[in-house]
């Protein structure tokens, strides 16, 4: 497996909507580094033909009723909420200035 | 190590607390009050919890005591005071998972286990801590501050149900709920000398248990004995329609099982962990499981070894799954619905600085982990392996069992190590769950009984695995390893 | 598929390109709960009122799959002739406010319906890849600056959509025409009301249509770069989105340029596409299977179920009402788009004329039928056939009959009309050959313009001479009948 660089953390901290340091993406460069390579252990594997397993259970058509249930008190719901505004939830702009 | 806090059922266990109160040989306030003043002179020392809720807890108290004055019905665990690792979501009460980024979130709902226990006349005394998003193996990746171990206040308790694992440990409360994803209840109580238990993938309902590894979290007890775990397993299990991955076939009361004995069982020690391939397992650990063994052969088991081959590509598997599942379970912390907000000009800007400052540097590490092993790319040789390396390690425990009923491990390569000796090096860190991790990934049961101590004088636990469902059979080795323990300790409670 | 709405066809595209256009169709599933948990599924409640810990995505919360939707899906599913097959929930991850948990679940590499297609009424076939079940997220309001998400000053979030279960459905990059596309979806939405698995209103928004086009020289077989066009809210917006795109493609390609592979909105006031946002990095959704849901996998006797719940689905019925009217199939769309099939089929039952009946139901009913019954339509269609109303009068008598409900006989009466007996019809075309000798020979013996132009002359007269209470036919029989 090809070595993590700077770049691909810089990438996924993006993904993950992080903001990171120079200094801590060199850091976590390293360190999740280490972690990918135990991972690559891995590749010694022949694991062509073995399925995934996704869940342990393997339950299967776990359905319920299409029955109504009552939902939560609205201010309950809004009382946590870092900003509220005429019954519904307060976020800036979806676009602006970066 | 004389003065230390460490107390376990320093007023009763569970069992025989909710027996005096049924009696009203004992009130449940008083058992309370007991508890909270332990609390009160330890606390400060052991950071158990996150938060005490002794004014919920008191008037929940007199209500047991008002129902058993009237006559009325009380359940398995009336007047026992609960721990609740704080991933578990408490209605009306503050549910940090030790982050920043849940700061000041009351959740309105109670997670099953919770509804459960109060159901069964159990009174919630507080939130203990944990590693940030149970992501740890020290408590010490903590927002509010690292939890001490109270047999040496200036070793970890293990993680990251370590704050459940000290209350225990520290007679705080007879028995507590953690939650185990790679390990997190079996070696904080290895490391804690209690009963941790690791149930059946879907033996316990996840719901309102705050998702890390969707596919790995249990919820399961610390107790100081082997009866109590069996006791909270069976009011905590069971079918749950809130959670669609929850069990419809469990595996029946445990309590009714305890005194079954091991004659007839084979009992088989996992070669990689006992001296195989797996490097780390410290010399005394070693000793005490194979004292284990030799325990339950006397007691008429039979005993052998049996190797799960791919159980060393467990660590390098689960580091692959659990922060992939992590990373989006975790995605929901972005300052809108609840929780902590950064200001920025607009929503990703918001985003990113609310999640920047709100979560602390391991969690940042695993969400970025996550998200590289499922990015494009690189989501078939990471993730993709990593789900079917646990078809095999499930082939190879299934191969075992068709020779054991049940096996035997270490529940930790150490004992207890000391506080700040692995925090700036992760991979170190995560070696600590190498033992536990296997069945995290294979969904089965397992648990660590507390054997005697290490070279240090410091408890180690044996951890036993069982099959799917198997959790009877693991409760009875449990029992045996128990009364082995105590016969060694002179003891005949 | 006639279009009405416009009355003509667009044209699509210069000469020498060719339209390759696919339709994405979300379609709200009008189950009573959302799709993994209890709350109601209802349009229209105050904000963040149909809310709990699941659909808010609040830590610790969990899904449970509603089994009504995965049966709606799976008839959808037959009724495009998918495969329906066992499916695999999938976490589709992006940050996005309107999404509580940030992530979507839906499904990705194993959906429960593929393959399938969709027949147009004119007989061209549209492939469905896949047809699959996902989440809707909650809708955000702009505020402030012109309510446009570009100068909004902040935004609100009502969750009460979070949650309700959609329907995606991907058809092939089949389309070749925008008229076609509006048939594509006319004909969705009627496959969707006959399964009564979504009320599919587009300006509610329980049906929405994203287009993805792009263009390509005429006999080519080539992709080109193709953009996705959302906000459309219509299926007029959607001819003419497809338009206006596919001829901004064509616009570039021949200067020499490109166009971008990207997202872009509709602006139906100013009739243009607009580029959405562009994004620093390239989607990377980091699909994995959900694993807070276990896989579907349909049983035999689950699809013979579905199956046996499957009705009469439109191109059904049109082959079904062509065939009793005897006409071609598409002639008989807009009566079944409009659901009156069954008001026509049980008219020509009780012996109504077939032909004008669907002349009515075409022009004179387009709001419905009001109160009106079909033996009662049936009853007036037997007057106007044999003439006792002129169409005129028919026109006046079925507006009460819609209105009221009120039989025809009842109605004519009221209104005074009766039939012209035949001999005083005969009376007055004596008359007017005696007045009109010339006219009368040059009906009678003329070419055929002038017989038909002489023919338009004297039932003028007759009309006039009757105030319009002669019926049109009866007058035509007698005139042939002296010639």
């Amino acid at each position: 497996m090809s070595k993590l660089s700077r770049d691909d953390v810089a990438h996924v901290a993006r993904l993950a909507m992080l903001d990171l340091s120079e200094a801590e993406i060199d850091t976590f460069t390293a360190q999740l580094g280490d972690v990918l390579e135990t991972a690559d252990a891995m590749a010694e594997l022949d694991l062509a033909s073995v399925e995934p397993t996704h869940h342990p259970l393997g339950l299967v058509n776990v359905v319920r009723p299409d029955d109504v249930r009552p939902s939560l008190d609205r201010d309950e719901v809004l009382s946590q909420a870092p900003e509220a505004e005429d019954g519904r939830f307060r976020v800036p702009p979806a676009l602006g200035e970066e | 190590m004389s003065d230390s806090p460490a107390a376990p059922a320093a007023f009763g266990t569970a069992v025989e607390i909710a027996s005096a109160v049924k009696a009203g040989e004992r009130s449940a306030l008083g058992v309370l009050e007991e508890h909270l003043g332990r609390i009160g002179a330890h606390e400060s020392s052991v950071h158990a919890f996150n938060a005490v809720i002794e004014d919920e807890a008191r008037s929940r108290a007199m209500e047991i005591d008002d129902a058993i004055a009237s006559g009325a019905e009380v359940g398995a665990l009336a007047g026992v005071p609960v721990a609740i690792k704080d991933n578990m979501c408490t209605r009306g009460v503050p549910t940090t998972c030790s982050s920043r980024i849940l700061d000041g979130w009351k959740p309105p709902y109670d997670a099953t286990v919770v509804t459960r226990l109060r159901e069964a006349g159990a009174i919630v005394v507080g939130k203990t801590n944990l590693d940030e998003f149970a992501m740890g193996s020290s408590t010490e990746n903590s927002a509010f501050g690292p939890t001490h171990n109270p047999w040496d206040l200036t070793r970890v308790p293990g993680g990251s149900s370590g704050g459940s694992a000290a209350a225990v440990a520290a007679g705080f409360s007879p028995i507590s709920l953690g939650s185990d994803t790679g390990g997190s209840i079996r070696q904080p109580a290895s490391l804690c000398g209690v009963v941790g238990v690791k149930p059946t993938y879907g033996a316990v309902s996840r719901y309102g248990l705050i998702a890390f590894g969707s596919s790995l979290d249990q919820i399961g007890p610390f107790t100081t004995d082997v009866h109590d775990a069996a006791v909270i397993m069976d009011t905590i299990g069971g079918h749950d329609p809130l959670d669609s991955t929850s069990a419809t076939d469990g595996h029946g009361s445990l309590e009714s099982v305890l005194s079954d004995g091991v004659d007839g069982l084979r009992v088989g020690l996992i070669t990689e962990m006992t001296g195989g391939a797996i490097d780390g397992i410290a010399p005394d650990v070693l000793a005490r499981v194979r004292a284990a063994a030799e325990a339950l052969a006397a007691a008429g088991a039979t005993v052998g070894e049996v190797s799960v081959p791919s159980s060393v590509y467990g660590l390098s598997a689960y580091y692959m799954v659990a922060p992939a599942e992590a990373s989006s379970n975790l995605a929901r912390f972005d300052g809108v619905r609840y929780g902590l907000r950064v200001d920025g000009s607009n929503t990703a800007a918001m985003h990113t600085a609310t999640r920047t400052e709100g979560f602390g540097d391991e969690v940042k590490r695993r969400i970025m982990l996550g998200t590289y092993a499922l990015s494009a790319g690189y989501r078939d040789a990471y993730y993709g392996s990593a789900q079917k390396v646990r078809t095999l390690i499930i082939e190879d425990f299934d191969r075992a069992y068709a020779d054991f009923d049940v096996l035997l491990s270490p529940a930790s390569p150490t004992t207890a190590f000391e506080m700040g000796a692995k925090t700036a090096d992760p991979l170190a860190m995560y070696l600590n769950d190498v033992c536990t991790i296997p069945s995290n990934l294979s969904g089965q049961p397992a648990m660590s009984v507390p054997f005697g101590t290490g070279d240090d004088g410091l408890p180690i636990g044996v951890q036993v695995l069982a099959p799917l469902m198997g959790e009877p059979v693991m409760f009875r080795v449990a029992a045996a390893l128990e009364a082995a323990q105590r016969l060694e300790d002179g003891e005949s409670r | 598929m006639s279009d009405t709405t416009t009355g003509r066809r667009e044209p699509t595209l210069p000469d020498g390109w060719e339209l390759v256009c696919g339709l994405e169709v979300h379609v709200e599933l009008s189950t009573a709960t959302k799709l993994f948990c209890g709350c109601p599924n209802e349009f229209g409640a105050e904000p963040n009122t149909n809310v709990c810990p699941t659909c808010l995505g609040l830590p610790g919360s969990l899904p449970v799959m509603n089994g009504a939707a995965v049966t709606s899906a799976m008839r959808l599913g037959r009724a495009l002739d998918c495969r329906v097959q066992p499916s695999v929930m999938a976490r589709k991850n992006y940050f996005y406010p309107d999404m509580p948990k940030d992530f979507q679940t839906s499904q990705y590499d194993q959906p429960t319906n593929e393959d399938g297609h969709l027949d147009l009424p004119d007989g061209t076939t549209i492939r469905v890849e896949r047809a699959h079940i996902e989440e809707d997220t909650g809708k955000s309001t702009h505020v402030g600056g012109d309510g446009r998400i570009t100068s909004a000053e902040y935004s609100l979030i009502d969750y009460n959509r979070a949650g309700v279960p959609l329907l995606e459905i991907v058809s092939h990059p089949d389309i070749r025409t925008a008229e076609e596309a509006k048939a594509y979806v006319a004909e969705l939405r009627g496959i969707v009301l006959a399964l009564d698995v979504s009320d599919a209103r587009m300006e509610e928004g329980s049906m929405r249509v994203d287009a993805n086009v792009s263009v390509r020289p005429v006999g080519s077989d080539e992709l080109r770069t193709r953009c996705e066009i959302k906000n459309i809210n219509s299926l007029s917006s959607l001819g003419r989105a497809i338009v206006h795109e596919a001829n901004r493609h064509v616009d570039l390609w021949t200067t020499g340029e490109r166009p971008l592979q990207e997202t872009r909105h509709w602006d139906e006031e100013a009739g243009r596409t607009r580029s959405g946002r562009s994004k620093e990095d390239a989607e990377d959704y980091r699909y994995f299977p959900e694993p807070d849901l276990t896989p579907l996998q349909p049983s035999e006797v689950d699809l013979e179920a579905v199956d046996a719940s499957i009705p009469e689905l439109p191109a059904q019925t049109r082959a079904r009402l062509a065939d009793v009217a005897g006409v071609t199939p598409p002639e008989v769309g807009l009566i079944v788009d409009r659901g009156q099939a069954s008001f026509a089929l049980d008219a020509i039952d009780s012996g109504a004329d077939a032909g004008r009946v669907l002349v009515h139901l075409t022009n004179n009913l387009a709001d419905g039928v009001g109160e009106m019954s079909s033996s009662a339509f049936a009853g007036l269609v037997a007057m106007e056939v044999g003439g006792e109303l002129s169409s005129t009068q028919t026109k006046e008598v079925l507006a009460d009959m819609v209105a009221t409900g009120r039989d025809a006989p009842v109605v004519a009466a009221e209104k005074g009309f009766e039939a012209m007996d035949t001999s005083e019809l005969e009376g007055l075309l004596d008359g007017l050959i005696a007045d009109h000798p010339g006219e009368w020979e040059r009906f009678s013996t003329g070419d055929e313009g002038d017989a038909k132009k002489m023919a338009g002359f004297f039932t003028g007269q007759i009309m006039k001479a009757t105030r319009g209470q002669a019926d049109g036919k009866v007058v035509a029989q007698l005139l042939n009948s002296r010639k």
